[in-house]
């Protein structure tokens, strides 16, 4: 005869059993689920290298305080903003360099991102599609800017010049530097305002 | 009769009392007023330079030699600093404005480029109205700002120094209410491109100081002509 308290007990066993079966199959699923998932982000197919394009960089010349356009061969992506972001990561990849016209350091990843939204203000028949180019620079990269009205003018007008060069429908720019608004560059040139493109003309030097 | 003899003393008297006011309220007689703004102060210490100065003390060294070249040539000037004070953007166009300047130099230094580097508003130019933008006042000054650019130019190219011309976006300058001009000096460099006088040198600025002070007697001369 088998006791009371034994079947009491067998019975919770075989209980205690199934939940951790059911508690298993769960955890199971869950898993299957997790690697699934897993598989379809994982990359199948090799990123495609945007195609070489000729880009106008308009670069600046401190020792004749100058804009001047200046055609490169580089990659460019088909999204706007990504594009805009590659020219000018371009355009301050030439200033890093060690002979640069108009020496600056931090290079391409200075440019933290270019964002392109509808422009502000009266709508030009001309251009009905104008876009406003906002680009939040590095703080690095303006915390070591050379201090100075030439340099900083130099910089502020050749992003825009070059922004202008390769996506004609930005009329306006405005900067931020770490996603907030800065009041100089770095003591001198206005970061607050709105630069127009325009204003940003390639000239061949103006010494008198 | 009696009171209409009266009457017509008390409306001579009236007409007195107000010939008085309006001499006493007519404005005086224009006085040519040149604000020198030397960048920078304080805890604002702006570039530095080679040479280990930095572009505060060498705005303000400059700043101190015109005010003594345009004081001794009979010119009135008012300063926004004569110390290491730091004094805020708006300020400065704030004290060129109130003394209804007949021209604002915004004085700075750098290391960068060479000789002198002369900058007007990127602001376009509009039609003087009643009330004005503060970040855009100069915009009604343009026309005027671009012509002193050109006797300074004349002037600073005469004595032999090398300028660049340009346009920038700096803050006070865009707020100010008069003609206005941003003048920085950079080294001078000989054709090897090597520095032959830094911003600080006192000669370099004695010789840019008297240049910029016989700009201003020449500007002075057309801006009071009718």
């Amino acid at each position: 005869m088998i006791p009371r308290y034994q079947k009491i007990l067998f019975v919770v066993l075989i209980l205690a059993s199934l939940a951790m079966g059911v508690v298993l199959w769960q955890l199971r699923q869950r898993a299957h689920r997790r690697l699934v998932a897993g598989e379809a982000s994982a990359p199948t197919k090799a990123p495609e290298v945007a195609p070489a394009e000729q880009a106008t960089l308009v670069a600046a010349n401190d020792a004749e305080n100058s804009l001047v356009p200046q055609v490169h061969s580089l990659p460019l992506p088909a999204d706007p903003g990504a594009r805009a972001r590659a020219v000018l990561g371009r355009l301050l990849d030439l200033y890093a360099a060690p002979d640069a016209a108009h020496p600056v350091p931090g290079g391409a990843a200075s440019v933290a991102q270019v964002f392109l939204l509808p422009a502000t203000g009266q709508r030009d028949p001309q251009n009905p599609g104008a876009q406003m180019a906002v680009v939040n620079l590095t703080g690095t990269f303006v915390a070591s800017h050379p201090s100075g009205l030439e340099a900083e003018t130099l910089t502020v007008l050749s992003i825009c010049g070059t922004l202008r060069a390769n996506l004609p429908h930005v009329t306006q720019v405005r900067f931020l530097v770490d996603g907030q608004q800065r009041p100089t560059l770095a003591g001198h040139a206005d970061l607050t305002r709105t630069y127009l493109t325009a204003e940003a003309v390639p000239t061949e030097g103006n010494k008198p | 009769m009696h009171w209409s003899k009266w009457a017509f003393r008390v409306f001579v008297a009236a007409l007195g009392a107000s010939s008085l006011a309006a001499a006493q309220q007519a404005p005086p007689i224009s006085k040519f007023v040149v604000v020198l703004d030397a960048a920078h102060g304080g805890d604002d210490a702006g570039g530095k330079l080679d040479s280990g100065q930095l572009e505060k003390a060498v705005n303000l060294n400059l700043s101190v030699r015109l005010r003594s070249l345009l004081a001794a040539r009979g010119i009135q000037v008012v300063t926004t600093r004569e110390s290491d004070a730091s004094v805020d953007l708006n300020r400065r166009a704030e004290i060129a404005n109130h003394v209804n300047a007949g021209l604002c130099l915004s004085l700075h230094a750098s290391e960068t480029g060479s000789g002198i580097h002369m900058f007007a508003s990127s602001l376009a130019p509009v039609q003087p109205a009643r009330f004005t933008a503060w970040k855009t006042a100069q915009a009604a000054w343009i026309t005027r700002s671009l012509a002193v650019a050109g006797v300074l130019n004349s002037a600073l190219v005469h004595a032999g120094l090398s300028v660049t011309l340009g346009r920038t976006a700096l803050s006070p300058l865009d707020s100010m209410t008069c003609p206005a001009v941003a003048l920085e000096i950079a080294p001078q460099r000989d054709e090897e491109n090597k520095i032959t006088a830094e911003p600080d040198d006192p000669e370099y600025q004695a010789r840019v100081a008297a240049s910029i002070a016989a700009a201003v007697v020449e500007w002075r001369t057309e801006a009071h002509q009718p």
